[in-house]
């Protein structure tokens, strides 16, 4: 995802040149598989604009009916969390048991709980 | 809130998780090494699907039926595919396509030798899907397992497709075996040509393959080249045996000690000619795709091109 690459290449122009070459920039591509199901995450690809990029992601990842919709979006459009190893962004989460149905004791003999 | 941690503290934690057989995902730190080890083999593996698209897409305009040539369109526009999964899974390491791309027509990045072969006769299709697709199931299904996430979720995608290309080639060649004495000696002709360039699929013997240990310390190879060699072996005699070919090794025997077959060595100087660019169609194999490359820069440019006047229009109607 682009979040997590270090680079984005947009592609500049090489001296010289009057339009706009080099790589197209990045998709990330996001699949339904089918109806009921989260789009997730399939992986990306290359494309010049947002319609090339989905009729690419269509025949690179649902060739085989994988998917009844997808989502395309730029790569440098989407902002992450960083890597776990570095950060306690996810630590609220670890520190509140009392979010759990387990950290409630009930006794065996009460029914449906 | 970010704590600064130590490098070593950074390889610790790089450690316990390939300990705990969980994965890697792109923004972890990682050693310098285990990056490096992995661009370049999931990007040689890349250029093997693109190039591995030639020796097949030369019978795309004389398959003998519709068929035929639907299947083996649908067949390599996976590997295109397959290709593309794999930049994807390079790209989130950093590295770029379009070098990549440049790498391999500049000859300083290495495919698989086996795309060097040319393919004679239409029997050579089938066979391709029975061994050369056979040889990639062995070799990829492990990496289905490796370490780092990306790469292991596009081999679970490319695992799935590999099933329809090995048994396409498969029907195939039954179709021919039950057809003339001359369409089954295509069949052998083709089995002989393609087995020992099968078997070096694998990479040189374990005693020769200096970077197997790091790669399987790191989880990014499960099995030694040796391993996957007689896996394969082992799966493919009985497939040969209902085919009704024999597969040319006079030293092919079933060892029931080892509970293997054995078998004779393939050519370990013809393998080391072949990836030094020597082998029969390499210089045609990377001319062909250097072409293809240039050709296609102005249908790059072209779109790129209307893509920046549609969004400049969008932005002027906007103001
Ligand atoms: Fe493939
Ligand atoms: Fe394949």
């Amino acid at each position: 995802m682009s979040q997590d690459r270090p680079t984005t290449g947009t592609g500049d122009a090489p001296p010289g040149s009057e339009t706009p070459r080099s790589s197209w920039p990045l998709y990330e591509v996001f699949v339904r598989g089918k109806r009921g199901l989260n789009h997730v995450h399939v992986g990306s690809l290359h494309a010049a604009d947002e319609e090339m990029a989905l009729h690419n992601a269509r025949n690179l990842y649902t060739r085989r009916n994988e998917g009844v919709s997808i989502w395309v979006v730029r790569a440098e459009h989407i902002t992450a969390s960083s890597p776990d190893e570095k950060d306690s962004f996810f630590a609220p989460s670890a520190d509140k048991v009392y979010r759990h149905p387990t950290f409630y004791s009930i006794p065996d003999d009460v029914p449906h709980m | 809130m970010t704590a600064t941690l130590s490098d070593e503290q950074l390889q610790q934690h790089f450690d316990a998780t390939i300990e705990r057989d969980q994965r890697i995902e792109p923004r972890d730190w990682m050693p310098e090494g285990y990056r490096k080890t992995l661009v370049r083999q999931i990007a040689q593996h890349a250029h093997s699907e693109i190039i591995g698209m030639q020796p097949e897409g030369n019978w795309l305009t004389r398959a003998p039926s519709l068929r035929r040539k639907a299947i083996l369109l649908a067949k390599v526009q996976d590997e295109a595919g397959h290709g593309l999964y794999l930049y994807s899974a390079t790209e989130t390491l950093g590295a770029d396509r379009d070098d990549l791309t440049g790498k391999l027509v500049g000859g300083r990045q290495k495919y698989s030798s086996i795309f060097n072969y040319p393919t004679l006769n239409f029997a050579d299709i089938g066979v391709i899907g029975w061994l050369v697709d056979g040889a990639a199931i062995v070799n990829q299904v492990p990496l289905c397992r490796c370490s780092y996430g990306p790469y292991a979720r596009a081999m679970i995608r490319i695992c799935k497709e590999e099933s329809f290309h090995q048994r396409q080639g498969y029907e195939l060649l039954m179709t021919m075996m039950r057809g003339t004495d001359e369409q089954r000696e295509m069949v052998q002709d083709a089995t002989d040509r393609w087995w020992w360039p099968s078997l070096m699929m694998f990479g040189p013997p374990d005693g020769d393959s200096p970077n197997t240990q790091q790669s399987m310390a790191w989880g990014i190879k499960r099995h030694t080249n040796d391993e996957l060699r007689q896996k394969f072996v082992d799966m493919t005699v009985p497939q040969a045996e209902a085919l009704g070919v024999s597969l040319p090794d006079s030293g092919l025997v079933w060892n029931p000690e080892r509970g293997h077959y054995d078998f004779s060595e393939p050519d370990w100087s013809e393998f080391k000619q072949v990836i030094g660019g020597n082998g029969p169609c390499n210089a045609q194999r990377l001319e062909r795709r250097r072409a293809a490359h240039e050709d296609g820069q102005w249908v790059r440019d072209a779109a790129a091109a209307h893509a920046a006047k549609e969004n400049a229009r969008k932005e002027g109607a906007a103001a």
